[in-house]
């Protein structure tokens, strides 16, 4: 996750919450945004869509040998889960003693993704309890 | 008049209990759950903090209140644990709750009386329609210092609050406000310290019971309700026992008290613990039930309100998670160590 203040900005909509895009001319729902659709190439009228943060574990994996920036969250469990509008997400499984299966319904929650140093930003970004 | 459009709750999974930190501090379980009227207090994960707490509460009210949350023209949050110390919190809810950018936003400091502050705030910017909606939020993760007595109370949670002018819309009408303040040492926390001070056993009568039944008693002197008008009553709770002692020298009953009285259960949430015992009475009141609330900040203050449940609280309650449910559902109870941990008390 890269930490300048300009591109966690940019972003943020799609890290709070759920917000992709649907193009209007086919109905494809994607997450993360695209501008153009895959079905439709120069037709592609998107606009944004937000998805509600429900859906279910697709695919997961528990992390015990984590990335530096996320030493003190692990163990954790990040997942693919499918939306219930369709599109694939990846996020972290939050209170990771809790087990899930494939097949889990989960709901998105908001959380703290990563902590820069004492005097850096905290970034915030959506992650998925079992519902 | 003010009205209460929605409300909404969170409060973290994880629990420690009584028994477990008393066995650390080779205390006595029993006495403490006694004598603080308190059996376990929520605990935020890793990845929680004051500014997650709201988000998740503020997301519950807009959902509950059915409004278009860009029709939002005033956030404050108040907490005593705002994980910047400068960088607004509200800014942070605004983002996360898609209230667009044409909204004032402000974070606000009291104890644990920030929220009902903002409460009174929005009331009059309602009130005056210089806003159409406005949302308050009282959310903290208090800490205790190791082996204190607050160790076993300070916990986290929060509520959000959305007031409007439209009775329409209402849920419950707020029929009157009045506070008390004054400059009392009980509890405090200088920048950049990690856990609070307090004048120990200074922190009962002239702290939270000279500022509650003061409040408390100006407001039944200026609506000219009595005790007995009120179906609940819900007052600050650091602890299970203060707000029955204060209930009983104001003529309340524990009837009225039970459905409001979270921090056995929960803990002291800080800014969020009057709101939330308020959301929890709401989740059960009738239309015309009277409401009584009395917030207490340290340092000191106290806001009293009354408040008087419409005829659309029952509309909208299909729409809201309740209080008890969130409280019970998913709780994960800890030892001494992860608790440590997910405070970061230790770290690796
Ligand atoms: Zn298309």
């Amino acid at each position: 996750m890269e930490r300048s203040s300009a591109s966690m900005w940019r972003k943020l909509n799609s890290r709070y919450n759920l917000v992709g895009t649907e193009c209007e001319n086919c109905k494809t729902l994607y997450f993360p945004s695209r501008i153009v659709c895959k079905n439709c190439g120069r037709q592609t009228k998107m606009r944004d869509k937000t998805f509600k943060g429900t859906g279910e574990v697709y695919s997961f994996t528990k992390i015990h040998v984590p990335a530096e920036a996320f030493r003190e969250d692990a163990p954790y469990t990040v997942a693919v889960i499918r939306l219930d509008e369709g599109p694939m997400v990846e996020g972290h499984i939050v209170e990771s003693d809790k087990e899930v299966k494939i097949g889990t319904k989960v709901r998105q929650v908001f959380r703290k993704m990563l902590v820069e140093e004492e005097e850096g930003l905290i970034h915030y970004h959506f992650k998925f309890e079992p519902a | 008049m003010a009205e209460i459009i929605g409300y909404g709750v969170h409060v973290p999974h994880y629990r420690i209990k009584v028994e477990e930190i008393a066995r650390v501090w080779s205390e006595s379980a029993e006495g403490i759950k006694k004598g603080l009227n308190i059996r376990e207090k929520s605990v935020p994960s890793h990845d929680e903090d004051a500014a997650t707490i709201a988000v998740e509460a503020a997301r519950r009210a807009v959902r509950h209140s059915g409004i278009d949350p860009k029709e939002i023209g005033a956030i404050y949050v108040g907490s005593e644990s705002h994980p910047y110390a400068v960088k607004p919190t509200a800014t942070i809810v605004s983002q996360a709750i898609s209230a667009g950018h044409k909204l004032t936003a402000a974070d606000l400091e009291f104890a644990c009386k920030a929220g009902t502050a903002g409460m009174q705030m929005l009331m009059g910017m309602a009130d005056s329609k210089m806003i159409k909606y406005g949302m308050t939020i009282g959310s903290d993760t208090s800490q205790g210092r190791p082996g204190d007595a607050l160790e076993y109370t300070a916990s986290a949670g929060g509520a959000a609050f959305i007031i409007g002018n439209d009775r329409k819309e209402s849920i419950a009408t707020i029929l009157d406000t009045v506070s008390f303040t004054s400059d009392t040492p009980d509890f405090w926390r200088r920048e950049g310290a990690d856990f609070p001070s307090h004048g120990g056993r200074f922190t009962g009568e002239p702290a939270y019971f000279r500022h509650v039944i003061s409040a408390t008693k100006m407001l039944f002197e200026k609506t000219g309700l009595a005790p007995k008008d009120f179906k609940y009553a819900v007052f600050h709770q650091p602890n299970g026992k203060f707000p029955l002692v204060a209930a009983k020298q104001l003529g309340l009953s524990d009837e009225q008290m039970r459905d409001g009285l979270l921090t056995p259960i929960i803990g002291n949430t800080y800014s969020g613990a009057s709101l939330l015992g308020l959301a929890a009475v709401l989740d059960k009141a009738v239309p015309g039930d009277k409401i009584l609330v009395t917030s207490f900040g340290s340092g000191a203050g106290s806001d009293s309100f009354a408040i008087e449940a419409t005829d659309g609280i029952e509309a909208k309650r299909a729409r809201s998670d309740k209080v008890l449910d969130i409280v019970d559902n998913g709780k994960i109870y800890i030892d001494y160590a992860m608790y440590l941990k997910n405070r970061k008390g230790i770290r690796k």
